[in-house]
């Protein structure tokens, strides 16, 4: 029985505990002996993605010691997870363990889908779901199929949560545009940042969505806090909490 | 040590390791590349004509407004239309200006984009015939067409010293509001006749 | 220091326009899609030009010099100029030998970058820039605000307006139509007088010494059909080896730039009008350096088609203007801070590193990860602030040592709640400016798993 790993993302831990609970739910369901070892923090990005990687690089470190002794890391967030496969290679390459522990470091949708191989998501939910198909994990992870390439359309989420008895799949205008997060881009350029979530919102506003899924819960902080602010009555959910009231096979 | 050294020096001493160069990737192919050219020039404002002959050209042409309100006509076709400018007369190609039509020879079509290849020794005299005539007409052969720009180039025959384009329809411009205006600087229209069986 | 982010703000403060403009530039990007979709081999496309462009650049100087052989022999005559005052010089060598003083220009990034139109007008030279467009914003003396669209930050009403009082349409017209015609008649007065057309060279083919414009209006066809004195300028990376390679290139550029599946000229220079000449000005101007440069060289491999800018969804909502340099956008965000870091280090940040330029990218230049990476020049350059480097390693601090990262978030997650708005929403927040900071949960997920196994 291999050994899994969960990665909490820091801004998971500390203010949306629930997508962490949600996830833990989803893979125990699935019968996973599944491990949080508390020694973990942040992948790093918040430095890195400021070019700070000298003040990223003990988090690297220490991610690879924390995580090196498992199968597989699963973390609900497609940028932790782009991070640690696409960005680690710069801090820690060659040392030992490295290797293994990118190329079974998942993002929960792709890990579902492609190492769990869920074939079928019993539950119900019952709305007019908006997916908010965030940059990292679709460009980085390909996650999806994005709609500036030309391959065969496929998408791994939609896969996931399409099968949701009830559930309604709306279809927006721009379905993959970034929602400006984009991480400390959020505060640098906060003009630009809040026009980019607005435009996404009112994207999911005019297609009649009443909640808003992701696969990363930065992206939806982002979206949420503009929606609170405009008192819209939209809600945010991570897919894993979505997916924890449903049976996963 | 001269520019042109210093620059190539610098180049030389700068280079990633060799990388080699790759295969052509194979170009769409269409089963009815006329249908396709004809969709794909006219879809680019120009107006496609199918003709079996040239006699038939010359009726069809006797029809075409921008022919029959043209007064300064070159031709380059043999036996295509009634010409009144005699391109080889011509010296100096500020005195083409005011020319309302030309009726060119395109060598080949590319069906996947509607561009028709056009060697400088087609042009005559003076090459600016193509863009600065009011209105174009362009005769091609049926039997001239190929899929794709690999086979479009595949078939171009660099005059060198020379000249040689592809043109696609009239000139155009969406610089204003992303308006698309048909007529910018070169000809206003361009009406296409593919000629044969 | 261009300020992206300040001039981004005050474009954006005028919310209407931004959507329009915002709205155009999408509209591009969608054409693009379509007319990509329509190629089924499409990805193979932009796999062979990216290998076509990397081979060309690890033998840049053989192809180079292939590339003159070839021209010399069509009787065109090659100038070599390290920088953008060179450059300059030899194209004013060229009209000033002749006592030419009417230039017609058609579209070239290059001839921006080195500044080439003040250049020759304070040498009396009249410089007219014969692209709509670029015309359009000559005529408001501003530079352009994209690469393939120099006019798409203006509305017809504002062109409009400029046309009436240079070129004396009627006041209040704005059909663009009209407005064309008028631009029309007006360049072709330019066109017939003028004694040199410059050009620039859209791919140079070393294999038959010869030179491709693309153009949809035909002015550079004008331009250059016309006087007897043709003047193409590339960068030193515009080669490409054969003829069959172009055969890549022009399935990919029109379709990638606006939407068409080719611009209705496609022309090939291999030598001079009967009586004229023809010269091209090969220049430098860093882009050796560049090449050395492990990390960006693949940004020499641009064929400035402009989709990297019509995808950005940054860009859309900042307009060209915010980045301050000739080339905007992504691509624009790399070739500045690379010729001066200092002027232009804010470029890399004004990026969310969405990804989706590089997805666009003809030619695939990894723009985003260039992005990410220049971020850490910028930072070994110490040319980010000192206020966001010790920001970040403070931050970083904290991070790596879990009970430190534990404390500092039980703090902020008790004192946030507690503090009165007027403190939590004031200026310094910049998040709270338009969006509610996150509901600070009272346990952690590491609380929550704690209470659950005990």
């Amino acid at each position: 029985m291999p050994k899994v790993g969960l990665f909490v993302p820091c801004y998971i831990d500390q203010l949306y505990p629930q997508v962490g609970i949600a996830t833990l739910r989803v893979l125990r369901q699935l019968g996973l002996d599944v491990d949080y070892p508390e020694e973990q923090t942040c992948c790093g990005q918040p430095m890195a993605n400021s070019g700070c990687a000298e003040d990223a690089r003990p988090l690297a470190e220490r991610f690879l010691n924390v995580f090196g002794r498992y199968d597989y890391v699963v973390a609900p967030s497609g940028s932790c997870v782009s991070m640690v496969r696409n960005h680690y290679a710069q801090w820690l390459k060659g040392k030992p363990g490295f290797d293994r522990l990118r190329v079974n470091t998942f993002e929960l949708c792709e890990y579902l889908v492609e190492i769990a191989h869920v074939a079928s998501v019993d539950g119900d939910f019952p709305r007019r779901v908006g997916l908010l198909m965030s940059c990292h994990g679709l460009r980085e992870l390909r996650l999806a199929r994005s709609s500036e390439r030309m391959d065969a359309p496929f998408n791994k989420v939609r896969q996931l949560l399409a099968q949701l008895r009830g559930i309604e799949l709306v279809e927006v205008t721009r379905p993959d545009e970034c929602c400006g997060f984009g991480g400390t881009f959020a505060v640098n350029e906060e003009a630009v940042s809040c026009m980019m979530g607005r435009d996404r919102i009112a994207d999911f506003e005019s297609a009649k969505a009443e909640v808003i899924a992701g696969y990363d819960m930065s992206c939806l902080m982002h979206l949420d806090g503009l929606i609170r602010r405009a008192r819209k009555p939209l809600k945010v959910l991570h897919v894993a909490e979505i997916l924890q009231g449903a049976k996963l096979a | 040590m001269s520019s042109r050294d210093t620059i190539l020096n610098a180049l030389r001493r700068n280079a990633p390791p060799l990388s080699p160069a790759p295969r052509m990737p194979e170009g769409i192919t269409y089963p009815d590349p006329e249908k396709q050219f004809a969709a794909a020039f006219t879809s680019v404002g120009g107006e496609f004509v199918r003709v079996p002959d040239y006699a038939t050209l010359n009726v069809e042409l006797d029809k075409l407004p921008y022919y029959t309100n043209a007064h300064r006509i070159v031709s380059l076709v043999e036996g295509v239309g009634t010409p009144n400018v005699a391109l080889d007369s011509i010296q100096d190609p500020h005195a083409l200006e005011g020319v309302d039509l030309a009726i060119i020879p395109g060598e080949f079509g590319v069906a996947e984009n509607g561009a028709v290849w056009i060697p400088g020794s087609a042009l005559g005299s003076q090459r600016a015939v193509y863009v600065i005539s009011e209105h174009l007409v362009l005769v091609v052969a049926a039997d001239r067409l190929v899929s794709n720009m690999h086979q479009a180039y595949e078939r171009v025959k660099i005059e060198r010293p020379g000249f040689g384009l592809f043109i696609s329809g009239p000139s155009k411009t969406a610089d204003i509001e992303q308006a698309l205006v048909i007529g910018a600087h070169g000809p206003r229209s361009c009406t296409l006749y593919m000629v044969g069986p | 220091m261009t300020d992206h982010a300040a001039k981004a703000a005050a474009f954006v403060a005028d919310e209407p326009r931004t959507h329009w403009h915002d709205q155009a530039l999408w509209f591009v990007r969608l054409k693009r899609d379509r007319q990509a979709a329509s190629i089924p081999e499409w990805e193979a496309l932009r796999t062979a030009a990216a290998s076509i462009k990397a081979h060309t650049l690890s033998r840049l100087a053989d192809y180079l010099e292939e590339f003159e052989r070839n021209a010399q022999a069509n009787g065109i005559k090659v100038h070599w100029a390290r920088d953008g005052a060179e450059h300059n010089e030899i194209v004013y060598r060229i009209l000033s030998e002749r006592g030419a003083t009417r230039l017609v220009k058609s579209k070239s990034m290059l001839t921006e970058e080195c500044h080439l139109n003040p250049y020759l007008e304070a040498r009396g030279i009249e410089v007219t820039d014969s692209d709509l467009g670029e015309r359009i914003v000559q005529l408001r003396h501003e530079p352009p605000s994209h690469i393939v669209l120099p006019a798409i930050h203006l509305k017809k009403e504002d062109i409009g307006d400029l046309f009436h009082e240079k070129l004396g349409t009627e006041a209040g017209a704005s059909d663009p139509k009209y407005l064309t015609e008028a631009a029309r008649r007006h360049l072709r007065e330019r066109f017939m007088a003028a004694e040199v057309g410059l050009t620039g060279v859209n791919f140079a083919i070393a294999e038959t010494g010869g030179v491709v414009v693309c153009t949809n209006e035909g002015n550079a066809d004008m331009g250059t059909g016309l006087p007897p004195v043709h003047i193409a300028c590339m960068g030193v990376e515009k080669i490409i080896p054969r003829l069959e390679d172009l055969g890549v290139f022009t399935r990919l550029l029109a379709r990638s730039a606006t939407g068409q599946p080719v611009t209705t000229y496609t022309s090939h220079f291999h030598g001079p009008v009967r009586g004229g000449e023809m010269h091209v000005v090969i220049v430098d101007n860093g882009r050796s350096a560049i090449l050395g440069n492990e990390v960006f060289r693949r940004s020499l491999s641009c064929i400035r088609c402009g989709a990297c800018m019509n995808t950005c969804p940054v860009f859309r909502r900042s307009g060209g203007y915010s980045y301050g340099y000739t080339v905007p956008g992504p691509i624009g965000s790399i070739l500045a801070p690379l010729r001066e870091p200092e002027k232009y280090g804010t470029l890399p940040f004004a990026s969310s590193l969405c990804g989706s330029c590089s997805d666009v990218c003809p030619v695939k230049i990894d723009l985003h990860h260039e992005l990410y990476e220049f971020r850490q020049e910028l930072v070994r350059k110490k040319v980010v602030p000192w206020s966001k480097r010790f920001g970040m390693a403070v931050l970083g601090f904290i991070l790596a040592r879990p009970w430190l990262y534990r404390l500092a978030g039980k703090l902020a997650r008790w004192i946030v709640p507690r503090l009165p708005r007027s403190l939590t929403y004031a200026r310094y927040n910049a998040w709270g400016r338009q969006r509610e900071l996150p509901a600070m949960p009272r346990e952690s997920f590491r609380d929550l798993i704690r209470k659950e196994s005990a």
